[in-house]
């Protein structure tokens, strides 16, 4: 069995790459999937502890976490066609207007 | 069961009037505006009438209750409205010269801008004026004193374009305010000590006290603040240099409110508080005196002046002096007499004056006009009447009432009377001086008034020329008035009963035993020494017939000197001016008062209000205190502002800051 503190070791390890790439990377779809990274960093999480605690409400709180990073891809990525339209860059540093 | 006399109906009527023709009264006619006007002031007037033909058959004090005011624990101020003798002969005197000058108006004021503005205000004095003697109680009392200082402010600063008028009327209110300081505290202390400003309780509270003897006391507090007050409204040394600057308002105006109501308010107001007053000898002491210097002080002031009005103004602040005089005396129906009197000729004499004005197209310097006899008969002979009137030249109707306060004054104390004696020659000669300056000799002025020189006046329309009806129709009836308004009141010895002094006697008669009306209380007031060593019987007969002869003389010398001065030898008033030299100068310039307030407390007041008020705690820290907030919040908000960049990996780094530090103290929380 392997201990729990190895998976939240590994759990926090991922969840800094996302915070690191989403915060040094300058492309829009690098940074998307940090956010992934972290969101997964936090599932592993999730189903360690629920396999400690024999619980199954931590691994149906991954499944949520499952479809909303679904539908927030989706969505996401339909924002990031619409800024490449109009403004034909994907850098974060040239899209800092709310309005052009 | 006390009838309902309906007694509210009096003020009120004026006020419907001021306000429907104060917001409306733009879009009317002239006609509109002026009958409007008339129709409510000859409302109250009827109104007032018929209350006086039912006045008999009242039992009196009479008191009608509108509406519960202020209830406070024990205090109680209601709208209520309190008839007696002495609120009658003001309401009659208030509502009937009242009625007569706004007809006068009407002619006067013709061809004046802002008609419907004039007749409001005349209107909305005529409302407080009547709230202030129909008042039961000192607060409501003090509503109507306040509105008609506020009516007289708007009606001397009428022509507010020109900028004397404007600063006369700021003049007016701002001196007013320091007596209605003293009349306020005044109040408080009545609440204090006899918990009730009702005119009824009061004097039950104040009845039973005796008179306060050697020095200071309450009673005498009350009455030396309720002194200042009247002293402030009514014009008497030292708050008395408004009311000449108050000429600059329209003519009628100086009759109504300067010379026949609002001025008397404060011999009303201490008429009404005689209980108080009767009971605090110091302060009757103070009232006579002041009185007494008013008189004398203003008198040799109007025999300089040149103005028309203003000689009138100080006729009226000396006459105000001889109603204090007599009310410093206790001979308060005396005073009340005199009041009613002068509001006649005094009211003629005004109206006579803007006639003359009129008639001259809007020349006011005496020395501009002579010879008018004969252009304008009504004018002149009604102002005879007048002149005859307050010069106190039997049986005109100021001889009466002016001979009566100096008998009783001489009862009191010799003193008072040589100076009121005096004062009495000084006032004949100044107004014969008046008479013979306008009416005799040759015109002076210009031949044909150019219409410039009129201009705030706008009475420029050709040659001297009679004023219209409506304005002569009121002066005949003050003429009737100022002749016979004196017989109600002729006194035992020239074999009459003095039917004016019984029919205020239940006002003025004293409750306490011991305190007996009429001369006796009067001797108390007097300053020991000078009366206790010859107690003048009350029907001193020949003594006051004596003392009548003496002022009648008195008054027959000021006519000789006048005549020799002004009218037989017109060069010799500026050699005696010549000769007098400083004295003179002195006194044209009014004593040098107004100059000597300005540098005693205008402009040190002034000064420091700069300095400290508006330098130093207005910028320094009002001003600095919000500046340097806002400049801080400024600043701060600067700074911050450069976090909203747009920039998102910026954000992200805040966001992930902020996470961290949440990390570090749920941390620090949990292993603590």
């Amino acid at each position: 069995m392997v201990p729990i503190s190895y998976y939240l070791i590994l759990s926090g390890i991922l969840f800094a790459c996302g915070v690191t790439g989403f915060l040094i990377k300058r492309n829009i779809i690098s940074i998307f999937m940090s956010i992934e990274l972290m969101l997964n960093g936090v599932n592993l999480s999730f189903v360690a502890f629920a396999a400690q605690w024999h619980a199954l409400s931590g691994q149906v709180f991954v499944f949520f976490v499952m479809v909303v990073a679904a539908a927030e891809a989706a969505v996401g990525l339909a924002i990031i066609i619409s800024v490449y339209r109009t403004r034909e860059t994907l850098n974060v540093d040239q899209v800092d207007l709310l309005k052009l | 069961m006390t009838p309902d006399l309906h007694l509210w109906l009096i003020p009120v009527l004026p006020l419907v009037g001021a306000v429907i023709n104060g917001l409306f009264g733009k879009k009317f006619s002239q006609q509109t505006i002026a009958g409007l006007a008339l129709l409510f002031s000859g409302a109250a007037f009827a109104v007032v009438l018929s209350v006086a033909f039912r006045f008999s058959a009242l039992a009196t004090p009479h008191t009608e209750t509108l509406a519960t005011w202020i209830r406070a624990g024990s205090f109680q101020a209601d709208f209520a409205f309190y008839l007696d003798h002495l609120s009658l002969v003001m309401l009659l005197v208030v509502t009937g010269v009242g009625f007569l000058i706004h007809i006068y108006s009407v002619g006067y004021m013709g061809e004046e801008g802002g008609f419907y503005r004039f007749f409001a205000y005349l209107n909305l004095f005529m409302f407080f004026m009547l709230t202030l003697v129909l008042a039961s109680n000192y607060l409501l009392m003090f509503i109507g004193w306040e509105g008609v200082g506020l009516a007289s402010y708007l009606l001397i600063g009428f022509w507010f374009t020109k900028d004397t008028a404007a600063a006369a009327g700021k003049k007016a209110f701002i001196v007013n305010r320091i007596g209605d300081f003293g009349f306020l505290i005044a109040l408080f202390l009545l609440i204090k000590h006899f918990g009730s400003l009702n005119f009824e309780q009061v004097a039950q509270r104040v009845s039973p006290l005796n008179p306060e003897t050697g020095g200071a006391g309450l009673l005498t507090a009350i009455g030396l603040l309720l002194m200042v007050g009247a002293a402030g409204k009514s014009a008497q040394i030292p708050l008395y240099v408004w009311l000449p600057d108050a000429m600059e308002g329209p003519t009628p105006v100086s009759a109504l409110i300067h010379a026949a109501t609002m001025v008397t308010a404060g011999v009303y107001m201490v008429s009404r508080s005689h209980l108080i007053f009767e009971r605090a000898p110091t302060a009757l002491t103070v009232v006579a005196i002041v009185g007494t210097l008013t008189a004398l002080f203003a008198a040799t002031i109007g025999v300089t002046q040149t103005d028309i009005k203003k000689v009138l103004a100080y006729s009226t602040v000396s006459q105000l002096g001889y109603m204090f005089i007599a009310c410093g005396v206790g001979a308060f129906s005396a005073a009340i007499f005199h009041l009613m009197t002068h509001a006649f000729f005094k009211g003629l004499l005004f109206l006579a004056a803007g006639s003359v004005i009129h008639a001259v197209s809007g020349e006011q310097d005496m020395r501009q006009m002579g010879g008018l006899r004969t252009k304008i008969p009504w004018t002149f002979w009604t102002m005879t009447v007048g002149t005859f009137a307050i010069a106190g030249i039997p049986p005109f109707a100021g001889f009466f009432s002016k001979d009566e306060i100096l008998w009783r004054a001489y009862q009191a104390s010799w003193v008072y009377w040589a100076i009121g004696l005096f004062t009495a020659l000084l006032t004949s000669f100044y107004m014969f001086r008046l008479w013979f300056l306008t009416f005799f000799g040759v015109y002076r002025g210009a031949a044909e008034a150019s219409d410039e020189d009129a201009a705030p006046h706008g009475h420029g329309h050709g040659g001297i020329h009679e004023s219209p009806m409506v304005m002569v129709i009121p002066l005949v009836v003050l003429a009737v008035l100022s002749v016979t308004g004196g017989w109600i009141g002729v006194p035992a010895s020239l074999g009459g009963s003095n039917r004016f002094g019984k029919f205020l006697g239940p006002t003025f008669e004293s409750t306490t035993p011991g305190l007996k009306a009429g001369p006796g209380a009067a001797s108390q007031v007097a300053p020991p020494g000078k009366e206790s060593e010859q107690p003048e019987p009350q029907t001193g007969g020949a003594s006051e017939v004596a003392l009548t002869g003496i002022s009648v003389s008195a008054a027959l010398i000021g006519f000789g000197l006048a005549w020799l001065l002004y009218y037989r030898n017109p060069r010799l008033p500026q050699q005696i001016a010549s000769r007098l030299g400083g004295f003179y100068r002195a006194v044209v310039n009014k004593y040098y008062v107004d100059e000597l307030y300005a540098a005693l407390f205008v402009k040190p007041l002034i000064a420091g209000s700069a300095l400290i008020l508006w330098h130093g705690i207005d910028q320094d820290v009002i001003d600095a205190t919000l500046d340097n907030s806002a400049h801080g919040a400024n600043e701060v908000s600067d700074s911050i502002r450069h976090m909203q960049s747009g920039n998102l990996r910026s954000y992200a780094g805040w966001v992930a800051a902020g996470a961290a530090l949440v990390i570090v103290y749920m941390v620090w929380v949990g292993t603590r």
